[in-house]
Order: structure tokens, then C-alpha cells, then sequence
């Protein structure tokens, strides 16, 4: 299906190598889907920006933010739930459930992420509605773009710039505030005062804010994301993608008053649903890569709908399934419930058991024998065997603790830990830190001319004060492998 | 003539490249615009860097110094001023060491914790080369983790030897001893050097034959009692080690092990062996020299 083309008779000119990008004047449209969209942007900046300067107080010496990544202090804060590095995997478990989700979301209804909460979508949508209140809508856009350069044209523009630099500012700003104590940074910014990696980050997402959504925009989601192309394999005939019903709208053509409906489709080529997409695509060529399903085009057509007096919907959520079945004169069928649905439900129902029974059921004392690499053993004047061990004992708990450490499963073996007495009964007694990290240096030595070169035993901790008895395994070696 | 002929792809109306596989064709769309002035920034970023940054370096006919960029970046700076930052940072905590007794420090844990992070970087840098990580020792440097100790395993006298050496030229302080070279200096004859190995191999609980070790006996008492004693455990205040117990300086389990031993020790009784360790005062600073202290006493208990 290619024709081939004479050189000599093809234009002299080869095209450009490179192709500029055409500007988008998306239309400002009226409808429930567009009111969605104004609560959905007004709830993800809300959350964004606001969030944290919540205080949700924890204790002495601990950051009362209510969201934080701590980085210095090596914890994460969220609520009720902090997390220490020791526990990243529940993050992880955070993040699958995350993509599961999507997956899940993706498969029954399409692109909503993209079209409603995506950063991209909410940002750009924040700014062309600050380009129509300097600029005006579509057609005075379009209008203003094209006149020469005057006073009205130079304030309106300069203002919508302007505007947009101090929301780009204020997103680089609020992003900052999520990894240190909110008021302090806040008043070491202006100050002077605030982290080099603060103003740094600042910085950068400011610039990102104020060209992605001002001037890349759309150009983001066609060729920057992948997100477009891994949907490819999430999305299904039974997916609800913003569809344009081909079966009810076509033949399309222009339809005077008055005119027989009989023997033509239900669209007029108005082209409102192709004014209106910030993507700047035609939903009627179907669901295409460029496509972020923000439904705006269906706001557009049901206005069209009602004004020519035909019903509404001839674009809106529908599956590919159902579409395909009313051309072929059977009635459509939905099906929520399928094979993959199922399975994104029960493997997130599993993660989210997983992570939450091993989250509350967490312990918030940890101990860990760290043997001593090098050397693996040493022999004493006496000819007996030492090994040298780092006992870390992790308190999450915001009082200190005394706890006893002995050792238990090695025969003939005495401990002994740097700075600290060993009692009579070979137990020894350490202080451990509030909500903190300690680190020991335990000694271990036994008799040597054991054949055996490689013994397990088990070092325990017990809080004298709750009881709680936390059992570590640790190896004794002596003797090169 | 195929190449004068071009193909427009009739769904797209784009122009293909040509390319085929397996019966599909690849379109020739252009690539965005922004595209390809990202490239013409990262042409100007370059030459904006080598005029900003140091670029070009000295090459014959370009002169003797490299180009030092207009920002005057330099990484020998950056480090000295690294280090100025990291001693600044460490200022409360090093203040506290330099305050404390050595055995304030390994006492209190939070001391304790601190000089010992100190300590094990600052190991890792200067004494690893031939103590080893953690102190494991090596033929001819002493093992640090285990209980002996030549000179002296207390804190204090830890500190003495980082500071000072052992047999180091350049500091008068520095601990001094020295064996003579009993066969290569003449003193005794190569069959009295054999009994000697014999004797020692005795009193260290090993195989020996015992006429040798008899005739080496007497020799070791006219000779070598006055440093390793005379029963064979050794000299602190000389450095003299303890030859009756299981620990080996210039001898390692591996030589136990495959019967070379014996030659080992005729080694060190023919030529001597006297090891050095240079001084750090002055080479480091008196915090880390503490800190250091309380590591190495850390490793193995110390005494």
C-alpha cells in the first residue's frame, strides 16, 4: 500500500529533518467531567502544598512533621507510620501496591491517572487556566498570538509568565518542605540559611514546573513518558477508554435545522471535541498513544448533543467490546469482573496483608550480630579462638532502654563487650538510646582444637523492664574453611 | 535507479526510510525541533564549561600549566577545604576526646561509639596497609585483634606507640630494641643455631629432639635469656616477644601447618628480624591519635 514517487517530480526542497511544534489553544469546556477535574486539581495542589506544614508531635527529640523524609536523621514520617532504613522493604511493598493499582485502575477504566491526578495533567491544566485569564479563550489565543506586538499583547503576556513563574516557584518551594522541618526551612530560605541541596532542588523544580507545564506540556506525555506505552499492555477491549462511538456518529457531516437524522451518523463535525483536547488530537481517529483520556472532549460533544437535541454520549467511557457489539446489532455487555481484574485484586489484597501484618506486628527493638569480616578469627597467646563481632541494637521506642545480653548454643565460650563489665553470671548490662542506633564491640573466645570449624549459637537481648527477648543468630568460626 | 526513487507511506503520508524487516517499513518522521536545540545547548554548555571550568591540559606547545577556567575551580582546594568543613563538623565531638581520659572514652558508649567510628576511617587509611582490615596482622605485623601484646596492650601505652614507633628513626621517644643477627654476624655457629631452633620449638609446647633442645638450652640461657627471658616468656619493656606461647609474629599457621616452621625460626635467629612502625604525632592530628587508641585497644580487648 505505497506508491513510489518520482524524485525529479517530488518538491525541491527535502522536508526538514526536523519538525517544530504546532501550538495547542485547548477550549475551555463546561460539564460534569470538567467540574471533576477543577475538584481533583484543587484537592492534589491542596494535599501538595499543605501538607507539610501539618505537626503531629511524637515525642522529645523526634521531628514533629507529620510527613517527612528525614533524610539526616534516616527515617521516614507519615502519620502514625515511621519507617526506619532497616524497613525500606514495606516501601517497596508501598510501591507494588502502588503499580498494582494503576494496573488495576488502568484495566477497568482506562487512563485516569493521566487524564485526572498526573502532576503533568494537574500542573498544565493549572496553567492554561492562568493563559486564558491573561489571554482570553481559544479564538482571542489564537487572536493575540497572531497580532503584532502591541502594549495589550506585551502585559498580558509578560503577567501570564510572571504568574506562571511564581507557581513553578512555590511547587519547587512546597517539594523541599517534604524533606526538612517545614517552618525552619522555610524561614532559612529567605534568610539565607537553608541547605545548598534546598535551594538547589528548589531550583530545579521550579525550572521543571515552569517548562513542562508551560511550555512542553503535551510534548511531555507524547514523547517524554513511558507511561503512554506501557498502558498499551494494561488497556483491553473491556478497558472504559473515552470513546467516540463510531457505530451512532457515523457518516459524519454537517446537518442543517430541519434536517432528516435518517441514514447519518449523529456527528456534525464541529470539531468542539478536537478545540477542546489539551492533546490536541481527534478522539474520533480512536484511542491513540497521544490520547490522556482527560474526558474534556465528552464535555464538549454532550453540549453539542443537546443543542442539536440528539441524545448525549455519542462520545463517553465505553469499551472497545461494547462499541464493536452495537455495530454489529447485539446488545453490549460489561464486564467488571474479568481473569486480570481479579488477579490485580487478589495479589494487592495480598500485599497489602503482607505489609500491614508485618507493619503492625514489627517489633521496636532490633538486634543484629554483625561478625567481623576480617579477621575471621584470631588465636590467642593461650591458643584459644576470639572472634570479634559489632552487636547493633536498634531502639524505635522513644524512651532508652537497659537490656541484658548473653549468649546461648556454644560450649566453654565467654563474651565480653569493650567498655562495659561482664556480671558474675557472664550476662552483661548496656544502656541503649531513645529512638536511636547503638553500636558495641562484643568479643567472643573459646578454647581452640575443635574440630569443628563453624558453630551457630544465639546471642539474646532482653529488656529488663518489659521482658521483651529479642533472639539473634550469629556464627563462630575457627579455623580457615 | 532505486535511489532516486522515494516511498511515501499512503496511511501516513510520511516518506520511509527505506529500511525493511520482515515486510514492515519504518517511517521517516521527523524528530522534534526542541530536540535538536537541546543539542545546539549542550554545544554551548561545552564551551561555556571549558571557559568556566579547567579544560585544556599542559601539553607540549600549549604551555606548562593546565587552563584554570575564569571560576578558578580547583579540586586540590575543594579538598583542603573538605577537610576544614569535616573538622569543623567533628569540632564538639573532637573537643570532647581531647578533654577525656582514654579510659572516659571507651567507657562512655557515646564516646565510645564516636572514636571508634573515627578510629576505624582513620585506620582504614594509615594502619590497614600493614596491620589489615580490623587488625588482623600478617607475616612480620603484629595482630592487633588477638591478646598479645610486645610492648605494651593498655591504652596509654596504645597511644605511646601510634605516636611515637617502633624503632623509628625520626622520634626520640620511639620504642627501641634490637636482636642481634646471631648468624650472619658470626656469633654462633650454624650447629648451635640448630639446637637453638630446637629449643624454642620445645618450649612452645611443640615436636623437638630432645638432645638438640638440651644443647640449645644452654645456649639460649648465655644468649637470649637476657631479653626473652629466662624461661622463654619474653621482655615487655624490650619488645622481647614471649616465645613459649601460641602467637608468632614471623611465623605464620601456615607454616605451622606444612612443617616449615623450624626453618622460619632459624631465619629470624640467623638474621634477626626487627620490624619498624613509623611515628604519627604530627602526622595526625591529636583527636584521631586518641580515637585511634581506643580502636585498636577495641580490636581484641587490649590489656
Amino acid at each position: 500500500m505505497t506508491t513510489l514517487i518520482d524524485q525529479k517530480n517530488a518538491t525541491p526542497n527535502p522536508p526538514s529533518l526536523y519538525e517544530g511544534r504546532k501550538q495547542i489553544y485547548p477550549k475551555l469546556a463546561h460539564g460534569k467531567f470538567r467540574m471533576v477535574k477543577w475538584i481533583v486539581m484543587a484537592a492534589t495542589l491542596g494535599v501538595y502544598y499543605l501538607l507539610p506544614w501539618i505537626r503531629w508531635p511524637r515525642g522529645e527529640g523526634i521531628p514533629d512533621q507529620a510527613v517527612l523524609a528525614d533524610f539526616a536523621g534516616e527515617k521516614f514520617y507519615f502519620f502514625w507510620f515511621e519507617i526506619w532504613p532497616q524497613e525500606l522493604y514495606y516501601l517497596a511493598g508501598l510501591l507494588i501496591l502502588g503499580a498494582l493499582g494503576l494496573f488495576l485502575v488502568t484495566s477497568l477504566f482506562g487512563r485516569v491517572w493521566c487524564g485526572y491526578t498526573c502532576p503533568q495533567t494537574v500542573w498544565t491544566d493549572l496553567y492554561i487556566w492562568v493563559e486564558r485569564a491573561f489571554e482570553g479563550d481559544r479564538a482571542a489565543r489564537m487572536r493575540l498570538d497572531a497580532a503584532p506586538w502591541s502594549f495589550n499583547k506585551l502585559w498580558r503576556k509578560l503577567g501570564k509568565h510572571l504568574v506562571w513563574l511564581i507557581i513553578a516557584f512555590w511547587t519547587g518551594g512546597a517539594f523541599i518542605l517534604y524533606w526538612h522541618d517545614a517552618p525552619t526551612v522555610a524561614k532559612g530560605w529567605f534568610t539565607g540559611e537553608a541547605p545548598l541541596t534546598a535551594y538547589f532542588f528548589a531550583g530545579v523544580l521550579t525550572i521543571t514546573t515552569y517548562f513542562l507545564a508551560g511550555w512542553m506540556r503535551e510534548q511531555v506525555c507524547t514523547y517524554m513518558c513511558p507511561w503512554p506505552r506501557i498502558q498499551g499492555a494494561l488497556t483491553d477491549e473491556n478497558a472504559l477508554n473515552v470513546t467516540y462511538r463510531y457505530d451512532r456518529g457515523e457518516p459524519r457531516g454537517p446537518h442543517h435545522k430541519g434536517e432528516s437524522w435518517e441514514g447519518r451518523g449523529d456527528c456534525i463535525d464541529c470539531k468542539q471535541c478536537v478545540q477542546v483536547c489539551p492533546m490536541g488530537i481527534d478522539i474520533r481517529d480512536g484511542s491513540q498513544l497521544a490520547c490522556i483520556h482527560c474526558a474534556l472532549c465528552i464535555d464538549a460533544c454532550d453540549d453539542i448533543m443537546k443543542k442539536i437535541g440528539r441524545p448525549t454520549g455519542l462520545i463517553a467511557y465505553d469499551t472497545d467490546f461494547a462499541v464493536a457489539a452495537r455495530a454489529a446489532g447485539q446488545k453490549p455487555k460489561y464486564h467488571i469482573f474479568r481473569p486480570r481484574t481479579i488477579l490485580y485484586l487478589i495479589l494487592m489484597g495480598a500485599i497489602a496483608s503482607m505489609v500491614g501484618f508485618g507493619y503492625f506486628n514489627k517489633s521496636t527493638f532490633e538486634v543484629n550480630v554483625l561478625k567481623d569480616r576480617s579477621p575471621p578469627f584470631v588465636r590467642l597467646s593461650s591458643g584459644d579462638i576470639r572472634n570479634g563481632y559489632t552487636l547493633k541494637l536498634v531502639n524505635k521506642a522513644s524512651k532508652s532502654r537497659h537490656v541484658l545480653v548473653a549468649i546461648e548454643g556454644l560450649d566453654n565460650a565467654s563474651v565480653q563487650i569493650i567498655g562495659v563489665e561482664t556480671e558474675a553470671d557472664g550476662k552483661i548490662g548496656l544502656d541503649v538510646s531513645a529512638h536511636g542506633v547503638d553500636r558495641f564491640r562484643m568479643l567472643v573466645t573459646r578454647p581452640g582444637g575443635d574440630p569443628v570449624k563453624r558453630s551457630d549459637f544465639t546471642v539474646t537481648v532482653t529488656d529488663t523492664a518489659t521482658g521483651e527477648s529479642e533472639p539473634s543468630p550469629a556464627v563462630f568460626v575457627e579455623g580457615a574453611p | 535507479m532505486s535511489e532516486s526513487k522515494k516511498e511515501v507511506d499512503v496511511h501516513s503520508g510520511v516518506e520511509t526510510t527505506g529500511h525493511v524487516w520482515d515486510g514492515i517499513k519504518e517511517l521517516n518522521t521527523p524528530l522534534p525541533r526542541w530536540w535538536l536545540y537541546i543539542f545546539y545547548i549542550t554545544i554551548v554548555w561545552a564551551i561555556g564549561y571549558m571557559i568556566a571550568m579547567p579544560a585544556i591540559p599542559a601539553l607540549p606547545g600549549l604551555g606548562t600549566h593546565n587552563t584554570t577556567g575564569v571560576l578558578g575551580m580547583s579540586d586540590r582546594h575543594t579538598v583542603e577545604q573538605k577537610v576544614a568543613e569535616l573538622h569543623a563538623e567533628r569540632a564538639a565531638e573532637s573537643t570532647k576526646l581531647l578533654d577525656a581520659s582514654l579510659e572516659d572514652i571507651e567507657t562512655d558508649l557515646n564516646l565510645q561509639q564516636f572514636a571508634m567510628a573515627m578510629g576505624e576511617s582513620a585506620f582504614g587509611d594509615n594502619c590497614a596497609t600493614c596491620h589489615g582490615a580490623g587488625g588482623r596482622g600478617a607475616k612480620g605485623y603484629p595482630t592487633l585483634a588477638d591478646d598479645v601484646w610486645l610492648w605494651d596492650g593498655t591504652l596509654e601505652g596504645i597511644e605511646q606507640t601510634i605516636r611515637h614507633g617502633i624503632r623509628s628513626a625520626d622520634d626520640a621517644d620511639t620504642r627501641f630494641s634490637a636482636m642481634p643477627a646471631f648468624g650472619r654476624d658470626g656469633l654462633l655457629t650454624s650447629d648451635q643455631i640448630d639446637d637453638l631452633v630446637q629449643y624454642v620449638l620445645s618450649i612452645s609446647g611443640h615436636e623437638a629432639d630432645a638432645a638438640a633442645a638440651a644443647r640449645g638450652g644452654v645456649t639460649f640461657q648465655a644468649q637470649c635469656s637476657s631479653c626473652h627471658g629466662v624461661d622463654g616468656h619474653g621482655t615487655r619493656a624490650l619488645g622481647a616477644p614471649n616465645l613459649t606461647d601460641a602467637d608468632w609474629l614471623y611465623v605464620t599457621e601456615d607454616e605451622w601447618r606444612n612443617g616449615t616452621a623450624p626453618d622460619e625460626i632459624r631465619g629470624v635467629i640467623t638474621n634477626a628480624r626487627n620490624s619498624h612502625m613509623p611515628a604519627w604525632n604530627g602526622r595526625l592530628d591529636d583527636a584521631t591519635i586518641k580515637a585511634l587508641a581506643v580502636y585498636v585497644h577495641s580490636l581484641g580487648g587490649g590489656e
